[in-house]
């Protein structure tokens, strides 16, 4: 493979590579219990082709050749599935980019000599565990208190032996597309987690497998949001400007709409 | 079923604050609607005629303990949403997002509610409460007298100026109130979602407007009758 060349994705693009050097003001927090606060670092040779993370990979590196501690972050698949990347960046939940996951936010909107600040998700119900990794297993008890159809369905059934309405089953999927981040948590000046919520109850609720238990469940998984510390929705709309996923405010309409009828169908009690 | 259970959580307080919400919405169109009558160029006797209408009705003074009752509850309601959100984030964001994601007057709805209930105080005090003793207190009393006294209260200028205020603050949180009670109730769904958001902003606009227009229509009228 003597010819083989590294081809440079702005080759394809038509954009323009280059490096910047950045100022970076990054919340560092040894637990949950210990104050944290901002530390500055200087980072050089940023490629405009990193993403949001390598450009922190190449700061931790460097912190780990000095014998410092690197900067703790989440992050997982780096393909913007996951759900792991957590960070606030410049005042806005996974960065400036619309629907788009920390992973996937590219180097080339900065340019050199900017400086960023990054901070984790802040919720009291997410609280911080290093530096920018929060605990989000709230989400998990949510999830564990009624996200579930607790019947056994069996294997796969073939296709088109349990017909579904075209638009339902397009809502069901785009509310299933919810990675599970806390963006709107994060971004919402109450920390509601209503936007979560209303996704992982309605992508249910839309299919007659989870139709049967919809009330009890919106029910059982409003009262663990609550249990857990969340603030209330007043339907400012930050959580959907800032969701990577585009989950819909729709979603929310729904869960208050199941909430409603719940108490008429006796729900409340479950 | 349990109602205090079901109004305990963040979404019954919520539908609370709705509900109510959406009736005083209601109170404001037929408040409008009755208050509009000072427009007729006929020094006053259609609205004393709806004013005499609407105080001596047996109905609409039950109603009007259930308005009473209906701003306690949103006032309360909101004040208790507010005070446990403002304890959720015990740190917050060094930067903040601002207008780039939400409107201000979403993220103001309890600032603009004080400076509402400020101006209704002031508002009970001009007209309400000397319309309501005179009515069953005072044996000289006439409906009549409401138009006087509005004309007499709305001569300073300082008066109408905080009237205006008041119809400017009552303007931003409906914007966000009315479409906000619909969505509480799970009505904006992608069908009504932009129908919805279209009312709420001409609501928004248009009842407040005819409400401001009042003070300086009357502000008006006093000192072409008294220079």
């Amino acid at each position: 493979m003597a010819n083989c060349q590294i081809v440079k994705l702005s080759n394809y693009t038509g954009m323009q590579h280059y490096n910047m050097n950045l100022t970076l003001k990054v919340w560092k927090q040894k637990n949950c219990k210990e104050k944290g606060k901002f530390e500055t670092f200087q980072v050089s040779g940023i490629s405009s082709e990193m993403s949001f993370l390598e450009m922190f990979d190449v700061l931790n590196e460097r912190l780990v050749a000095e014998g410092k501690e690197p900067i703790a972050f989440d992050h997982d698949c780096r393909e913007g599935i996951c759900g792991m990347c957590s960070m606030y960046i410049n005042g806005r939940p996974h960065g400036p980019w619309h629907q788009t996951t920390t992973c996937q936010l590219h180097m080339r909107e900065y340019k050199d000599g900017d400086t960023i600040v990054v901070e984790p998700w802040r919720a009291n119900s997410f609280p911080v565990i290093k530096d920018l990794v929060v605990d989000r297993t709230a989400f998990d008890r949510i999830i564990a208190a009624g996200g579930y159809i607790s019947v056994n369905t069996g294997n796969a059934v073939d296709a088109n032996s349990l017909p579904i309405e075209k638009q339902k089953a397009d809502e069901s999927f785009a509310a299933a597309s919810c990675i599970g981040c806390g963006a709107c948590v994060a971004a919402c000046p109450n920390t509601s987690a209503m936007l979560f919520v209303s996704a992982k109850v309605s992508h249910l609720a839309l299919l007659p497998q989870g139709d049967p238990e919809r009330k009890v469940r919106a029910v059982n998984m409003i009262r663990q949001m609550d249990t857990e510390g969340f603030g209330s929705c007043t339907n400012i709309g930050a959580c959907e400007a800032e969701c990577p996923k585009g989950i819909s405010l729709e979603n929310i309409a729904r869960l208050n709409r199941e909430y409603i009828g719940a108490v008429f169908s006796g729900s409340m009690e479950g | 079923m349990n109602w205090k259970d079901y109004f305990s959580t963040s979404i019954g307080k919520k539908i609370l604050v709705g509900a109510t919400g959406l009736f005083l919405v209601i109170f404001l169109v037929v408040h409008c609607y009755v208050n509009a009558m000072v427009f007729w160029p006929d020094n006053g006797k259609h609205f004393t005629d709806a004013a005499a209408f609407m105080g001596g009705n047996p109905a609409i003074r039950i109603v009007e303990i259930g308005l009473f009752a209906a701003f306690a509850v949103h006032i309360i309601m909101s004040l208790m949403l507010w005070s446990q959100n403002a304890k959720r984030r015990s740190v917050g964001y060094a930067v903040k997002a601002g207008n780039k994601t939400s409107k201000w007057y979403s993220r103001s709805m309890g600032l603009l509610g004080t400076l509402i209930l400020m101006f209704l105080i002031l508002h009970l005090y001009h007209f309400w409460a000397p319309n309501r003793y005179g009515q069953f207190f005072d044996p000289t009393w006439t409906e009549g007298g409401l138009y006087k006294n509005m004309l007499v209260t709305f001569y300073p200028p300082w008066v109408v100026a905080v009237y205006l205020l008041g119809c400017f603050s009552l303007a931003w949180h409906l914007m966000h109130g009315v479409k906000s009670s619909m969505q509480t109730f799970g009505l904006a769904t992608h069908r009504y979602k932009g129908f919805i958001k279209s009312f709420g902003v001409a609501f928004a606009i248009i009842i407040p407007l005819i409400f401001a227009s009042m003070p300086v229509y009357l502000h008006i009228l006093s000192h072409m009758a008294n220079p």
